[in-house]
C-alpha cells in the first residue's frame, strides 16, 4: 500500500468490534445512559440503585449479546463498504431486539414496552454510537499521518547523524571497510526512518536495525557502550509498529551513556508469555546530569503509535530508579503471517 | 614570518572525532605549520595537558561527559599564558546560537580543512574569549571552580567545598583541606550553584550539604544569634540578623 498521507484520511470504516478498547467504549457509554436514565426515572434518590438494576435487567442481555454478535462478525463486517456495514449493524441490532422482545415475552412471561419503542431506542442509540465511532475515527486518523512526519523528525537526532558522519570520515582513510560497512549501516538506518511506518513490521527486522544503528554508536563511543542482549526467547516473528524500539536505544545511548565518564551497559529484554509480548530496556541514567529535553518526546511518540495500532492493549511505562532508567513495554502478541 | 608551528591541544571524547581532527592538521600542514602537542578525551587532561606544554590554540569539543567544553575554557583562564580557544560542536543548536551571539569562534563537525585552516589563522593573533562571555556560554553549573597558584591551574570540585566567604577583592573558598583564593563574585556563584550553596550571612555562602548543625551564641548578651556548625571543621560560621530564617528552615 503506497499511500502518500493525504491519502490517510479517514476510510470510513466501521470500527473493529473485536477491539477491547471499542468493546469497553461501547459498553461504558450504554451503561452509563442506563444510570442517567435510571436517575430521572424515580421521584427519591433512595431509589435510584433499584431502578438501575430494572432497566439493566432489561438493557444488559440485548448489550451482551449484541456485543457477541458483533464481535463474531467483526471482521466480515469491516470487509464491506461503511455505509452497508452500518447498515447491517443496524439491521442486526433490530433482529436481536425483536428476538430478545418476543423471548421475555413468551419465555419469562414479562412485557416490557412496545416493540416498536425498543426498536426505535435501540436504532437511534445504535446509531449515535455508529456516529461517535465515526468522529473518533476521523479525529484520530490524521493522528496517524502525523505520527508518521512525527516519527521521522523525532527519530533523527541531528546530533547523532553529524557525529557519526564525522566518525565515517575519521575511518575512510585507515580503514576504508569499516568505513564502508558504517556507511551500509547508515544506509539501513536511514531507508527504515524514511520508509512507510504505518504497517506493523515483524520484529526481527526491528532488531537489526537496532543492531545497525548499535554498531555505529559503537564506533563513535568505543568500550564506553556496552550492550547486553537478552533476546533468546524473543519471538521474531512478532509484529510491532515500526521504529518502536530504535529510538528508545538512542535514547539509552544519548541520555544514559555520553553524559558518563565511565562505561555503562544498555540491555534489552524481549520474550513472550502466552499471548503478550514484553520489551524491558535499562540505561544508567544519572539524574544530577545537565542534559535536557528530547526524552519525553520519543517515549510519547512511541506511546501514541503504540495506542494508535493496539488502543487499550498496550502500554509503555518508564522507571527511574537508583542510577537507572527503565522502560517496560507490553503489546499483545500478533504473529506475522509468512 | 612566524616558522615556529602553532602549538595545538585536541580536546574530544571521540576517538574517531581526535582522529579525524589530526588527519585534517596534517592536511593543512603545508599551508599553516601546525604541532599536535597532545590530544585528550576529558576536560581535566585538557587542563593538564595545557599546564604541562606550551599551548597556542585548544580545539576543544563542547559536549563531553564530566566537564563540558565551556567549563573547561573557564578554567583554562586561570592560566598565565591561556590559549587561544576554538569549540568544536556536531550539532547544540543552544551553543551555536551563543556562540554566534558572542562571535565565539567554533567548528561544526565535520569539520571542513578550509574552515579549520581560517580559524587556526585567526585564532593564532587572538586572545581567549571572555570570562564574562564564557559564563553566558555556561548551561549548568560547573564541576569545579579553579584558582591559579602559580602559574598552574587548581581545580577545586564543587562537592568537596564548604563555604565560599567574600573578601575584599576575592572569594575564600574553603575545603576540608585548605583555603583558596578565587577571583568571581559571590553574588554570581550563587546563582551559579544555588541547588548546592545557602547564604547565611550577606558575605558566606555554605553548602547545604555540609551543614551539621546550629548553635546558639551571646545569649547572654541578649544577643540571641546562630552560627552554623559544618562537617569537618573547627571553625564556626555566624548567621546574620537577616538570614535567621534559614535556622529554621534547614534545622528540621
Amino acid at each position: 500500500m503506497a499511500l502518500s498521507i493525504n491519502h490517510n484520511a479517514h476510510t470510513g470504516a466501521l470500527p473493529d468490534f473485536r477491539n477491547l478498547g471499542i468493546l469497553l467504549r461501547i459498553l461504558l457509554i450504554v451503561n452509563g445512559a442506563v444510570l442517567l436514565a435510571a436517575l430521572l426515572q424515580v421521584q427519591y434518590l433512595r431509589d435510584w440503585p433499584r431502578q438501575i438494576t430494572g432497566n439493566a435487567a432489561l438493557v444488559e442481555p440485548l448489550l451482551i449479546l449484541s456485543l457477541l454478535v458483533l464481535a463474531a462478525l467483526g471482521r466480515a463486517l469491516q470487509r464491506l463498504p461503511y455505509a452497508v456495514g452500518a447498515a447491517v449493524v443496524l439491521a442486526i441490532e433490530a433482529g436481536l431486539t425483536a428476538v430478545l422482545h418476543y423471548a421475555s415475552h413468551w419465555l419469562l412471561m414479562v412485557d416490557p414496552a412496545s416493540l416498536t419503542r425498543w426498536l426505535v431506542v435501540v436504532l437511534l442509540v445504535t446509531v449515535m454510537l455508529l456516529a461517535y465511532f465515526d468522529l473518533r475515527g476521523r479525529a484520530l486518523s490524521p493522528a496517524l499521518a502525523e505520527a508518521r512526519l512525527q516519527a521521522l523528525q523525532a527519530r533523527i537526532r541531528p546530533h547523532f547523524l553529524f557525529n557519526s558522519i564525522n566518525a565515517v570520515l575519521s575511518l575512510v582513510r585507515q580503514q576504508p571497510r569499516r568505513a564502508e560497512a558504517a556507511l551500509e549501516d547508515m544506509a539501513g538506518l536511514f531507508r527504515a526512518l524514511m520508509a512507510d511506518n504505518r504497517e506493523l513490521a515483524p520484529l526481527s527486522d526491528e532488531i537489526e536495525l537496532c543492531r545497525q544503528y548499535l554498531d555505529l554508536e559503537q564506533l563513535r563511543l568505543g568500550d564506553r557502550l556496552q550492550i547486553e542482549w537478552h533476546i533468546d526467547k524473543m519471538p521474531g516473528d512478532a509484529l510491532v509498529p515500526p521504529l518502536a524500539l530504535q529510538p528508545l536505544l538512542e535514547n539509552a545511548v544519548y541520555h544514559g551513556i555520553e553524559p558518563s565518564e565511565t562505561p555503562g551497559v544498555v540491555s534489552i529484554n524481549i520474550y513472550a508469555v502466552r499471548d503478550r509480548l514484553h520489551v524491558v530496556l535499562r540505561n544508567p541514567y544519572r539524574v544530577t546530569g545537565a542534559h535536557h529535553g528530547g526524552n519525553k518526546m520519543a517515549v510519547g511518540n512511541i506511546r501514541e503509535r503504540l495506542q494508535l495500532h493496539f488502543d487499550v492493549a498496550a502500554e509503555l511505562t518508564t522507571r527511574v530508579g537508583d542510577n537507572l532508567y527503565e522502560v517496560r513495554m507490553s503489546m499483545p502478541y500478533v504473529k506475522a503471517k509468512r | 614570518m612566524n616558522a615556529a608551528p602553532l602549538r595545538v591541544l585536541i580536546v574530544d571524547d571521540e576517538a574517531p572525532a581526535r582522529s579525524r581532527m589530526r588527519d585534517l592538521l596534517a592536511d593543512i600542514g603545508d599551508t599553516l605549520p601546525v604541532a599536535v602537542v597532545a590530544e585528550v578525551a576529558t576536560g581535566r587532561e585538557a587542563l593538564e595537558a595545557a599546564e604541562a606544554g606550551d599551548i597556542n590554540v585548544v580545539l576543544l569539543d563542547v559536549r563531553m561527559p564530566g566537564m563540558d567544553g565551556v567549563e573547561v575554557a573557564q578554567h583554562l583562564q586561570q592560566l598565565e599564558r591561556p590559549p587561544a580557544v576554538i569549540f568544536t560542536t556536531a550539532y547544540d543548536a543552544y551553543a551555536i546560537r551563543a556562540f554566534e551571539l558572542h562571535a565565539v569562534d567554533y567548528l561544526l563537525k565535520p569539520i571542513r580543512a578550509a574552515r579549520l585552516q581560517e580559524a587556526l589563522t585567526r585564532a593564532a593573533g587572538t586572545l581567549t574569549p571572555r570570562a564574562g562571555v564564557l559564563r553566558e556560554l555556561q548551561q549548568a553549573p560547573r564541576t569545579c571552580l579553579s584558582a591559579a597558584e602559580r602559574g598552574r591551574v587548581h581545580l577545586i570540585p564543587v562537592i568537596d567545598i564548604l563555604y565560599l566567604r567574600a573578601e575584599l577583592k576575592y572569594v575564600t573558598v574553603r575545603t576540608a583541606e585548605r583555603e583558596h583564593l578565587i577571583e568571581e563574585s559571590l553574588t554570581r556563584l550563587e546563582q551559579e550553584f544555588a541547588e548546592r550553596f545557602v547564604r547565611v550571612h550577606r558575605n558566606c555562602l555554605v553548602s547545604r550539604a555540609a551543614i551539621r548543625g546550629f548553635e546558639r551564641i551571646g545569649a547572654e548578651a541578649g544577643e540571641g544569634g546562630w552560627q552554623v556548625l559544618l562537617a569537618g571543621l573547627e571553625e564556626r560560621i555566624p548567621v546574620s540578623r537577616r538570614q535567621q530564617h534559614i535556622v529554621r528552615e534547614l534545622a528540621r
